[in-house]
């Protein structure tokens, strides 16, 4: 049932039943307000540098001595949009694996963070892009080539990782 | 030159320079906007992003003109046409300055229609007409909430129409005339009708917003409830159109109340300090200026408002309209016909 004694109009006094005295108090609080400092960041020209906790863009970890993947196919198994492709092939290398094609499809992938979470290696990461747009569902497809990332990159979010994962 | 000659020029220029402060009223109701909201505003567009409503008009003149299935396709054209024109129309009566006096003697006045002898009711009459523009808008489009929005718009209108009336009825009774140069002329010397009609002005005032559908009294298009209102329907130029015409009602709206209750281009002392002779184009310059420096005071209110107060609830609109503004302002024409009959 609706409150109808003792309600919020009922209690005003005269004054605020008047509108005026309290509309002027509003207008007064605005006019203030126009000449208080900004808070706009002008985007393109000052970009926001976001901490290691941020999760952007997922980027594949490389080292000195190649990649660190070894092509377990775990994150593409975990990713709950399927939008990871991975294809495993054999190496000379100590590791014996590496992914032959490592593909991420943009378009699908929802910035979980699953990938990174699930990676025995420490080879997926989410790094710090935010700003990614593509001109057709074509380059959205992500191959080795746009994945790897020199490692001296991708150190704050490994820190971030160690601490805290 | 013939006398049509001459308001056909004067028409141009007053046309013109309406469409352009309407522009300018858009940049700047986005810039002050933005500073009340701790923001920026436009800053891209030109320098300080001043060219910003020149981007827009382009953005709207190349969009496509959609009209909905099943709407009245005639009616729908004529709304936007109606409402801009109406708006526009009332500045002809406008008076910004006095009167140049020209070497062969005659006087050369400002005003669009100079010494009309019934401007204030040209003036409450076209405003009347302007409800029609909104009202077909929201019928013709074959869209309820647009219905919605111009059947408020239509109740609103109507309901603050009387108290806008009653107000101006005290002012009427003061200066004696309906003529915008006798009121103006009846306020001299600082004699303003806001010293003397301080309800009357506020009531003026309150309606004036209602008229120009202007927040708090913003219904007719109250963006969350009607999706836009009578202008959902709307693309392009058309809806320029509308938006326009809000714009150029709160210009025309603000220099009414200037006329009525501010002295018009009346400033007392100043020009007999500065040696200005009535009839001298320095006079008159200076007398646009004192105007437009009224006028754009009452254009800063309106955004002000529009940027601090939330909208009304429909039963609250009907109740401050019909249960408070209209008794007020029959108590207001009581008093100032007393003062009136026993003072003079």
């Amino acid at each position: 049932m609706n409150v109808t004694t003792n309600t919020r109009a009922q209690r005003m006094n005269f004054w605020e039943k008047l509108y005026l005295p309290e509309i002027a108090k509003g207008l007064a609080l605005t006019f203030k307000t126009m000449f208080k400092p900004k808070l706009t960041r002008q985007y393109p020209e000052e970009r926001w540098e976001p901490l290691g906790s941020y999760r952007g863009r997922p980027v594949l970890v490389l080292e000195e001595d190649g990649e660190r993947c070894v092509a377990c196919g775990l994150c593409s198994r975990v990713c709950p949009a399927l939008a990871i492709e991975v294809q495993a092939g054999e190496t000379e290398r100590d590791k014996e694996r590496y992914p032959v094609k490592f593909e991420i499809n943009m378009l699908r992938c929802i910035y979980c963070g699953l990938c990174e979470e699930v990676c025995p290696e420490e080879a997926i990461v989410m790094s710090k892009d935010y700003d990614i747009v593509f001109h057709s569902q074509e380059d959205a497809i992500l191959g080795k080539d746009k994945l790897l990332v020199p490692i001296a990159r991708l150190q704050e979010r490994l820190e971030f990782l160690r601490q805290y994962k | 030159m013939s006398s049509l000659v001459i308001t056909l020029i004067k028409g141009a220029i007053a046309l013109n320079f309406a469409l352009v402060i309407a522009a300018a009223l858009v940049y700047l109701e986005r810039k002050i906007s933005a500073w009340m909201q701790y923001r920026i505003g436009p800053n891209r567009v030109g320098p300080f992003g001043l060219l910003q409503p020149l981007a827009d008009v382009l953005k709207l003149y190349t969009k496509e003109d959609i009209v909905p299935y099943n709407a009245n396709k005639s009616f729908h054209r004529l709304a936007p046409i109606i409402s801009i024109a109406v708006a526009l129309s009332i500045l002809c009566v406008i008076t910004p300055a006095s009167y140049v006096l020209l070497e062969d003697g005659t006087r050369l006045f400002i005003a669009v229609a100079p010494n009309v002898n019934v401007g204030l009711l040209v003036i409450l009459a076209l405003t009347s007409i302007g409800v029609y523009g909104i009202t077909l808008a929201g019928w013709s489009s074959n869209n309820k909430y647009s219905l919605l929005g111009g059947l408020r718009s239509s109740a609103q209108m109507i309901s603050y129409e009387l108290a806008m009336g009653l107000a101006a009825v005290a002012v009427l009774m003061l200066s004696g005339s309906l003529d915008m140069n006798q009121i103006i002329a009846a306020q001299a010397n600082g004699r303003w009708n806001i010293w003397f009609q301080p309800l009357g002005f506020l009531i003026f005032l309150v309606a004036s917003f209602a008229e120009t559908n202007r927040a708090p009294f913003d219904l007719p298009e109250a963006e969350p409830e009607l999706v836009g209102g009578y202008h959902t329907e709307y693309s392009g130029m058309k809806f320029g159109l509308f938006y326009l015409a809000e714009y150029a009602n709160m210009f025309t709206a603000s220099a009414v109340m200037t006329t009525l209750y501010l002295g018009g281009y009346d400033l007392p002392l100043i020009p007999t300090l500065l040696g200005l002779q009535e009839g001298s184009l320095a006079r008159v310059l200076f007398e646009l200026a004192v105007f437009f420096g009224k006028v754009s005071a009452f254009l800063f209110l309106f955004i002000w408002v529009r940027w601090t107060l939330p909208r009304f609830r429909y039963d609250q609109l009907m109740n401050l309209g019909w249960r408070v503004l209209l008794p007020l302002g029959l108590v207001n024409i009581i008093i100032t016909g007393a003062i009136v009959f026993f003072v003079r």
